[in-house]
């Protein structure tokens, strides 16, 4: 994997503030990278430092193999998708599109052309004569989206860009960018706080919690094999076991998950007490009390599902309880 | 309705069912004072300038006629009034829009918390204190004898006074009897009407757009050029309406400094008063109104409120 974006030791304080607390990471050339973490982990800072928007406090950041300390923004290959779109709204969604070319200098005619070209391809051929406000939300995150491409940056940093839209949208634009992601080969970097969102999309995706990288990894590993309990409350929502119930059930003394849709309910197994359930559709989500723990556990909801208050046993293959190295 | 509502009740009640009737009650008297008192008075001023003076009688003739008009606009020394007038008002404008743009974008962009009340304090603190005091400190400061002129010879600059003094048209006696003496009184007194409306305006422009003109290529001269200007354009239109109408019907500061020379305000004020020419005042007091019209189309042709 060639590195397109490296970050070596960083971090930023804002006054006593640690937003982002010595990050290392390598970006691929060409993957779809996303930073997950909730609110004030530092994932946004971390892609305002890539932007130029702010300047690290300590250590170094490297773009395609050059520095970043020092580089104003308005000099570096990458280009941003941000969160509220920040379209210009005194100008039409050409030339909001074809800003960037403008700005380098290229005559009306062929940046507007060009402009065209990258409404096109984000469906919105047509669209070029109106203003951002008569736009829907999806349609000027497509503008944006658009913007940011034309001007063929090396590669393309999205601030949450579907944090407003609505679910079925979002889930449409995942879809769309994805695919786009594929067809251009370009590098993405995505900050979301939406976990499905992270998986469902991305190569590889980073966990930030309070500024620091907690984990790295494809989804699936992220999802099967969490490092630490952060990880797996976060991403997975999977039980997460202490060290000493952990002990009593694999001989070892170390934070573990258990994935909730491992947990069979049967005729074998401990005994477990059910306290709570919860219809999800597919799946319904039942709350245990396994001798004295507190299990979650997912079942089709097309099977037979115990009430609450039933003594039912519950049972996992010793390989679905997973031992994590990270303390909490 | 049952007759044990309480009064207080029905009347909420009513003004509920009819927000129609709430909306009338509230306007009506605003409508009034506006529609009656102030759009009528400009009408009848309108219909005055269409008059004219019997130079015998000194009465005034009520007949539609253009002779107030072509008096207005042949005779050199009420041209020479417009002309003063309105040079006088496009260069204050000019100059507090530039001076403005400086203290707005740091209270807008900048200026948090503390900052942003002392700001709002030191722009409104000269609107709180009466504007003939003001007027006549500043007759102070810019006299012979005066602070300006003192810390002027004090810091050994004396001399660039005196050679401004000097010039034509702009120099004179001392500060305090010189047009620019007007103008800095001028500039001085209208500043917050230009600094407020910028302020609102750059107020308006989400740090994002200056991020996104960053992340697309452009240095801060260029987003200034692209983004910041077109954005805060309503706001300096806005101020500068406010400069410069006002400098445009002021009579008070030209009288107290500067040379003694009329402007429009002036004009105006003589003719309605002592020589009792009606219509030749309102001829004159027409013309900024025209100005302002011609102004605010421009304005809007240059794509001023795109953004509004």
């Amino acid at each position: 994997m060639k590195p397109a974006i490296t970050f070596s030791a960083v971090s930023k304080r804002f006054g006593e503030a640690v937003a982002v607390d010595g990050v290392d990471l390598v970006i691929g050339e060409g993957e779809f990278f996303a930073m997950l973490g909730p609110s004030g982990s530092g994932k946004t800072t971390c892609l305002r430092l890539i932007a130029g928007f702010e300047q690290p406090t300590t250590g170094h950041i490297e773009i395609f193999g050059e520095t970043a300390e020092g580089t104003p923004p308005w000099r570096r290959a990458v280009n941003t998708v941000f969160q509220d779109y920040a379209l210009f709204p005194h100008l039409s969604v050409l030339d909001n599109v074809a800003y960037g070319l403008m700005i380098r200098g290229m005559a009306k005619r062929e940046r507007h052309a060009k402009a065209e070209e990258a409404l096109a391809l984000v469906r919105l051929a047509g669209f070029g004569g109106r203003r951002p406000a008569q736009l829907s939300g999806g349609q000027r995150q497509r503008v944006a989206l658009a913007r940011a491409l034309v001007g063929e940056p090396k590669a393309l940093l999205l601030d949450e860009p579907l944090g407003a839209l609505d679910l079925k949208l979002r889930e449409e634009m995942q879809e769309e960018l994805t695919a786009l992601q594929r067809q251009l080969g370009l590098t993405f970097v995505f900050v979301t706080h939406d976990q499905g969102e992270a998986l469902s999309m991305a190569d590889r995706v980073a966990v930030f919690s309070e500024g620091r990288v907690m984990q790295v990894g494809a989804p699936e590993e992220l999802w099967r094999r969490p490092a630490s309990p952060f990880v797996a409350r976060f991403v997975g929502g999977s039980n997460v076991l202490e060290p000493d119930a952990a002990e009593l059930l694999a001989g070892r003394r170390a934070f573990a998950s258990l994935r909730p849709e491992a947990v069979r309910i049967g005729a074998e197994g401990r005994p477990a007490r059910v306290t709570g359930a919860s219809f999800l559709g597919g799946q319904v989500r039942l709350t245990l009390d396994v001798e004295g723990l507190r299990i979650v556990a997912l079942l089709p909801s097309s099977g037979p599902v115990p009430a609450v208050g039933d003594a039912v046993r519950a049972d996992w293959s010793a390989g679905d309880l997973h031992l994590m190295e990270g303390g909490e | 309705m049952s007759a044990e509502t309480p009064a207080a009740g029905g009347l909420s009640e009513a003004l509920w069912r009819r927000p129609g009737l709430l909306l009338l009650l509230l306007l009506t008297p605003p409508l009034l004072w506006l529609g009656i008192v102030y759009i009528g008075s400009l009408l009848a001023l309108l219909a005055q300038s269409f008059f004219s003076i019997d130079e015998f009688s000194g009465l005034v003739q009520r007949e539609f006629t253009l002779k107030t008009y072509r008096e207005l606009l042949t005779t050199p020394s009420n041209l020479d009034i417009l002309l003063r007038t309105v040079s006088m008002a496009a260069a204050v404008t000019v100059a507090a829009a530039i001076i403005a743009f400086p203290v707005a974008y740091f209270a807008a962009r900048y200026a948090k918390g503390g900052w942003k009340a002392l700001f709002y304090l030191g722009v409104m603190l000269p609107l709180w204190s009466s504007y003939l005091v003001k007027v006549y400190a500043w007759k102070l400061i810019l006299a012979k004898e005066g602070i300006l002129n003192w810390a002027v010879e004090g810091i050994g600059l004396g001399w660039l006074l005196q050679a401004w003094l000097s010039l034509p048209i702009l120099g004179g006696n001392s500060l305090s009897v010189s047009y620019t003496g007007t103008f800095l009184v001028f500039l001085y007194v209208w500043l917050p009407f230009m600094i407020l409306p910028m302020q609102a305006a750059l107020e308006r422009v989400p740090g994002s757009l200056l991020e996104a003109s960053a992340d697309l290529g452009a240095a801060p001269a260029a987003t200034f050029r692209h983004v910041i200007l077109p954005l805060a354009l309503p706001g300096v239109v806005a101020g500068s309406i406010f400069t410069f109408s006002l400098t445009l019907g002021d009579y008070i500061i030209p009288q107290i400094v500067g040379s003694s020379r009329l402007f429009i305000g002036q004009a105006v004020y003589a003719h309605q008063g002592t020589a009792g020419n009606i219509p030749l005042a309102a001829a004159f007091t027409v013309v900024p109104v025209v100005i302002m019209v011609i102004y605010l189309w421009l304005a809007k042709r240059a794509g001023a409120f795109n953004a509004l």
